[in-house]
């Protein structure tokens, strides 16, 4: 019997214009929890595949206690016990929480193998509760939130006796107590001897649950090292290949006059007796738990959604807003957190997108100028450091930072007073994530006025000039930068529910 | 970019289209050999052409609709309705002062009719939220019930209607082609740019894409999916009037059916049915084709019980031919971009 459950030898894996893996080493213990990071486009995810067997190696080993397996299709990943839940889940939104976690292997009985529903269901159940979850497993599973998803995608794959658990990105959009739920879960995993696997951009889910952590970059083994033993600088220039010190660049602090204020908005159900202010030259950041309702302000100031009440006030003069067009008007503009959902056309050339929010600029004689478009497309871009060959790549050939810059662009090419930007550096990596702070503050600098919506901690304190924090549709306290530190806004962010947990 | 540089550039990005043409160009060379020279004549053409243009300008309105990811079934219904109130009018007006109405007004009034019906879909499909397939699947019967009753069971024969108004489809005023050829040509030319060049036309494949993205950018996402279906009713009225005066007969039971033919014009011509892209020129390309098949199957004496079977089985095969054609153009670019 060897010392690993699972080990990978030099995999490579190339696709059309990318080494995707170059050569990449791995060893996974029994009852071991092991965290894979990198920057985005190091190639975890696609190594993970290589493990589900979603892809096929190009060169390279993979054993499982020493014996050398090769996984065409993922089925057979599966007859060895791995199971992944992947970042965009396989949730079936129609079917109950026994469907989802059953799907494929149904117990079934008799000649013409009908379904058993009232084991199944029983099964369910007793899974959920040890998960410590208390759901009815005949729940459909489309109301449920990205935590319960998570979990029912965990109790399915514990269903199929999975030895390796992959996750990926599992910490993703869950708030903080959510993530101390999924937390738990997995050292009570670890305890009944399931191996885990995760990718995570959080080096606090790293701290609390890796003992060894393997990095990637480039495509590139870097290294495994033992958690306990590395300090968070060493991990980070691991990932990136240099020293970063200082990620939040400084900016001088020249708050102008007040341009945007916002009294009493409500929408029931949502969010209640909102009020606040944002200055030129101001970045107002919005810190709170996923699920407080910043975004649902925004969306509602925005025009996507209705609101039941209250005033805004651009420049001192009242406005009603009613549909996105509106918005965009009067000079209030919005980069949506789903940036490939909402704020992109991926099929479409970047210049298309670019100039999508502002087509009036390009006509002449009601007829579009492409090539009016393709120049303005190009001066934005090269203003941003949007990378890519030229302006004619199609928008999904692009990294998510650069496709975050592509929508930055768009914004840019409308004539805009306030910024709403909800969660700017989601999924960006380290690189990108530095020169999208650059361009934020070179846009405050400019006169915008920018609100931020940031579940990233440390990202609010290093950049923005005021913090308002929400908990549960409601404002619970407002910071200047500089008095403003983690506890204070985590505390705010969850001041009534379960003070214990405020220690983190 | 340099002149060579800007041909292979227009190449690579319509393979599909210059596939769909060679594929015409190989049809037409090979019916003629069949047929023993009786297809490429100019009188066979310019009649196969009359029914291409019918099919082509509804082919025109249909695209946008199927661009934006909608589906208009109720076009043939349309086309029936507008012929049928259209002509009426003309053969009350006879009646009435012995004198028919100017054809121009009569085509205007079939366009009316046509608009209003895509009116209805319009405000049906954004304002109430109907899923495009079932409005125009209801609006599709409303529309053939209403022919029904306008026309009191009767139809409207060639003495009904005058001259003026059944020279407009068999006239050939310009250059010895006829007219109906002329109107798709103009049709087709509009549609060109503005589908490819004008802002409204840029926002319908926005919204085809991704109606999330177009709301969030600004655009009125419901005026436009609902301008769509009335452009498609107007030109459905054209196309139906037009129907009308070739054929010299108006009835309830015009046009049964050509919903079906002009969505798969437009799926031939690269139209996706999952919305969002499609070009216009491929669009006319597909309903060459399709009407090619129309009128070449006949001319080969193939037995008419395997003329519809056949004509499908091109269809599939052309449809296959081309998605392979284009996934390959596709990774070919790729590699180049890899190799440079």
């Amino acid at each position: 019997m060897s010392k690993y459950l699972l080990e990978l030898k030099g995999i490579d894996k190339s696709f059309p214009g990318v080494k995707a893996l170059d050569g990449v080493d791995f060893q996974l213990k029994k009852g071991e929890i092991h965290a894979i990071m990198g920057e985005n486009g190091a190639g975890k995810s696609t190594f993970i595949k290589v493990i589900t067997g979603a892809h096929e190696p190009d060169k390279g080993e993979i054993f499982i206690h020493d014996t050398q397996v090769h996984f065409r299709t993922p089925k057979e990943a599966q007859r060895h016990s791995i199971a992944a839940i992947y970042q965009h889940g396989t949730i079936y939104p129609h079917l109950s929480i026994t469907e989802n976690i059953f799907i494929g292997h149904e117990d079934v009985m008799g000649p013409i193998k009908t379904i058993h529903w009232g084991m199944l269901h029983k099964k369910a159940k007793s899974l959920l509760k040890s998960l410590s979850c208390d759901l009815d497993p005949h729940t459909l599973v489309g109301g449920l939130t990205v935590a319960e998803h998570q979990i029912i995608e965990i109790a399915k794959a514990i269903s199929q006796n999975a030895q390796i658990l992959i996750m990926d990105e599992p910490t993703a959009s869950l708030s903080r107590r959510e993530c101390d739920e999924l937390y738990k879960i997995s050292e009570k995993l670890r305890d009944d001897g399931v191996s885990i696997i995760f990718i995570s951009h959080r080096f606090e889910d790293m701290y609390r649950l890796a003992t060894r952590v393997t990095v990637l970059r480039d495509g590139k083994y870097i290294g495994c090292y033992n958690v306990a033993e590395i300090s968070n600088k060493d991990l980070i220039s691991a990932m990136v290949g240099r020293e970063i010190n200082q990620i939040y660049p400084k900016r001088e602090r020249k708050i102008g006059k007040e341009v945007f204020r916002v009294e009493g908005l409500r929408r029931i159900g949502y969010y209640e007796n909102i009020s606040f202010k944002v200055c030129r030259r101001e970045i107002l950041g919005f810190s709170g738990l996923v699920g407080a309702g910043r975004s649902e302000v925004m969306q509602s100031i925005f025009g996507i959604d209705q609101m039941d009440g209250g005033k805004l006030f651009l420049e001192n003069k009242e406005i009603i807003v009613k549909s996105p067009l509106e918005a965009i008007n009067l000079g209030i503009g919005l980069l949506p957190e789903d940036r490939q959902k909402q704020g992109l056309v991926l099929n479409w050339e970047i210049y298309k997108n670019i100039t999508l929010s502002n087509l009036k600029q390009f006509i002449r004689h009601t007829i579009l100028r492409p090539k009016k478009e393709r120049l303005q497309a190009k001066v934005l871009g090269e203003k941003i450091a949007v990378k890519s060959p030229t302006v004619f790549e199609k928008a999904s050939s692009l990294s998510g930072g650069n496709q975050q810059k592509v929508v930055i662009c768009k914004l840019l090419n409308t004539d805009l007073k306030v910024l709403i930007l909800d969660e700017p550096t989601k999924g960006v990596d380290v690189g990108a994530k530095s020169q999208i702070y650059d361009i934020m503050n070179d846009l405050a600098n400019q006169g915008y006025g920018i609100i931020m919506i940031s579940s990233d901690m440390p990202e609010v304190l290093g950049m923005c000039d005021r913090i308002i924090t929400m908990r549960e549709g409601k404002i619970t306290g407002e910071f200047a930068g500089e008095e403003a530190t983690q506890e204070k806004l985590l505390k705010a962010s969850m001041n009534t529910i379960e003070t214990e947990d405020k220690a983190s | 970019m340099t002149k060579k540089g800007t041909i292979r550039y227009i190449c690579a990005t319509n393979i599909r289209e210059l596939c769909l043409f060679g594929l015409i160009l190989l049809l037409a060379f090979g019916v003629n050999v069949r047929s023993g020279g009786s297809f490429l004549t100019a009188g066979n053409l310019n009649a196969m052409f009359v029914d291409i243009a019918i099919l082509t300008i509804l082919t025109m309105g249909m695209m946008s609709v199927i661009i934006t990811g909608g589906i208009d079934l109720s076009v043939g219904s349309t086309m029936a309705l507008a012929g049928m109130v259209s002509t009426s009018i003309l053969r009350d007006s006879i009646h009435a002062q012995g004198i028919g109405i100017h054809p121009i007004w009569v085509i205007l009034i079939a366009i009316c009719v046509g608009l209003l019906a895509g009116l209805v879909n319009g405000i049906l499909i954004t304002v109430l939220n109907v899923m495009p397939i079932i409005t125009t699947l209801g609006t599709m019967s409303i529309f053939r019930g209403i022919t029904h009753l306008v026309s009191d069971g009767r139809w409207v024969l060639q003495q009904d209607m005058t001259t003026e108004f059944l020279a407009v489809a068999t006239e050939n005023r310009l250059l010895g082609i006829n007219n109906l050829i002329w109107i798709a040509l103009v049709v087709f030319v509009i549609n060109f740019y503005f589908l490819g060049y004008s802002r409204t036309g840029r926002k319908i494949y926005a919204i085809g894409n991704s109606e999330e993205s177009a709301a969030i950018s600004g655009i009125n996402t419901k005026r436009i999916t609902a301008l769509t279906y009335i452009v498609t009713g107007g030109m459905a009225g054209l196309a139906g009037v037009l129907f009308v005066a070739r054929f010299a007969a108006a009835q309830s039971e015009t046009a049964l059916g050509y919903e079906l033919f002009v969505i798969a014009a437009c799926v031939l011509g690269g139209v996706s049915i999952a919305g969002g892209t499609g070009k216009v020129h491929g669009a006319v390309l597909g309903a060459i084709l399709f009407g090619m098949l129309n009128n070449a199957l006949p001319m080969l004496r193939i037995s008419p019980f395997w003329q519809e079977a056949i004509r499908g089985l091109i269809i599939l095969g052309s449809i296959l031919i081309n998605a392979l054609v284009v996934r390959r153009a596709n990774r070919k670019v790729i590699e180049r971009r890899v190799a440079a």
